[in-house]
């Protein structure tokens, strides 16, 4: 037996932007094991629920990430309309439809360029973020913020869009979907891209299903499971399929991405020819009593958002589950047995998201 | 939602893997006692299991026999609320969150006024 040497990967690492730790047991260049440790910034947002009440939490489950803001606002907030039994106007569950498709075509942006970042590819990662930016300036003219969206409210969303900026941002979409297909085809077809992703990190469809796993590392070992078919916002209103592929390794998560971009432009379509006219919100009054949990899908994955209520104005828990979270398992699963140079690739595939698992 | 004694956890975990479901989560809320909820997912359907510990008792079996994935909610389960978890297949020892008070999620002493 070759000897055995601990490389620490982390929490300070070129490809990782926030801070996680991998103990790497190597034999020598290949990967037997890893042990992976977080909690290094862990802020106990979840323990904030003591002192701020049930609608001052909507700003702080807005805060939780800086990539996935509106859909955790959104989320928390269909967990209270759960236990209080809110029906939102339909004009919001549209807005909240194209809001979170967009904080989904600027994740997967921003992923694609780190992801190219990691493997050395400095022009595809400029490219992607160029193309992120024309994203967030449609976020920053409906919403008034780039990072956080300030839109999401218990009873349906602070801001409308008009019809006339709708189709107007329609068209905008268009020609930035044509700047996506510039750069997924480069993921896709360049022989370089392939030869750093194809066959790397293997995770097999039971393995994916045994540990957990959610989201585009999911469904890249091709289990169709992406909780908008539970059909809330819009989602149960407008046609689509979740993306899968089968490949089971780095390029078929690549390709899940990249295939994901177009069905969420495709959803604005649809949603910006659907929405009624109507209200944005409905008034809340009283406290919450009860539970609820609340399951959407972030960029990453499924998010869970569980809270119980005991009729005061602060909730007695709070606890969310990221899908970062539920991705190290099969994180660790992937790096069993990979070359030590694929090491960063593999873990950019989970689109590790700390600031959400430190909630 | 079905309530069932600790000592059926893992018989339950089991039965569930077998069936196919996706383990989602594992959570706890604290107050007069701990209410430990174990949610699987399997077709977009949810099912949970609770179980409810007593404050001065408060041990639980590990499930990651059924499911390796509960490791990481399970070191949670201790290092935020105080939970011994027996039987845990990678156990960081109160370690895998860096805290600075020790299980800030279990209920403190009041303060006096």
């Amino acid at each position: 037996m070759a000897t055995r040497t601990i490389v620490p990967f982390g929490p300070q690492h070129p490809v990782l932007p926030e801070p996680i730790h991998l103990d790497l047991v190597l034999e020598d260049e290949k990967v037997v094991s890893a042990i992976p440790s977080i909690g290094f910034i862990h802020r106990g947002l979840e323990k904030l629920v003591e002192k701020k009440d049930f609608q001052e939490m909507t700003y702080v489950a807005e805060r939780i990430c800086g990539i996935c803001s509106f859909i955790h606002g959104q989320s928390y907030c269909q967990a209270i309309e759960g236990v209080m039994k809110i029906d939102v106007p339909e004009r919001a569950l549209y807005l909240r439809t194209i809001w979170g498709e967009l904080s989904r075509i600027h994740s997967h942006l921003l992923w694609l360029g780190l992801f190219a970042d990691g493997f050395g590819f400095e022009s595809l990662f400029m490219h992607s973020w160029r193309v992120r930016e024309k994203i967030v300036d449609i976020i920053e003219e409906t919403t008034g913020g780039r990072v956080i969206f300030g839109s999401a409210k218990i009873g349906g969303v602070r801001r409308d869009i008009d019809n006339l900026t709708l189709k107007r941002i329609e068209g905008e979409l268009r020609t930035i979907e044509k700047m996506c297909h510039e750069i997924t085809d480069v993921f896709k077809k360049d022989s370089s891209v392939k030869r750093r992703t194809v066959g790397k990190g293997m995770l097999s469809k039971e393995d994916a299903l045994a540990l957990g796993a959610v989201g585009p590392t999911l469904r890249g070992s091709g289990v169709s499971s992406d909780m908008r078919k539970l059909g809330y916002a819009a989602y149960a209103k407008i046609n689509w399929e979740p993306i899968l592929e089968t490949g089971c390794d780095c390029y078929a998560r690549c390709m899940v991405r990249c295939r994901e971009l177009y069905a969420s432009f495709d959803m604005i379509y649809q949603s910006t020819a659907k929405i009624p006219d109507g209200p944005v919100d409905v008034k809340v009054t009283g406290n919450p009593a009860g539970e609820y949990f609340s399951r959407t899908e972030q960029p990453r994955g499924e998010v869970i958002y569980y809270v119980k209520a005991n009729n005061t104005k602060n909730l007695e828990r709070f606890r969310v589950r990221t899908p970062t979270f539920a991705n190290i398992p099969p994180l660790v699963k992937m790096l069993g047995g990979c070359e030590l140079a694929d090491v960063p690739v593999i873990v950019l595939t989970i689109d590790p998201c700390i600031s959400c698992t430190e909630r | 939602m079905a309530v069932v004694d600790r000592s059926q956890v893992v018989e339950k975990a089991t039965q569930m893997s077998k069936d196919g479901w996706r383990l989602v989560q594992i959570s706890c809320a604290a107050k007069d006692v701990y209410e430990v909820t174990y949610t699987f997912d399997k077709e977009y359907k949810c099912s949970h299991i609770r179980t409810v510990l007593q404050k001065n008792d408060l041990e639980l079996p590990s499930i990651t026999g059924a499911y390796f994935a509960a490791f990481t909610y399970e070191n949670e389960l201790q290092d935020l609320f105080g939970i011994t978890v027996k039987g845990l297949a990678l156990d960081f020892k109160g370690k895998f969150y860096k805290l600075s008070i020790k299980t800030p999620f279990a209920p403190q002493p009041q303060q006096p006024a």
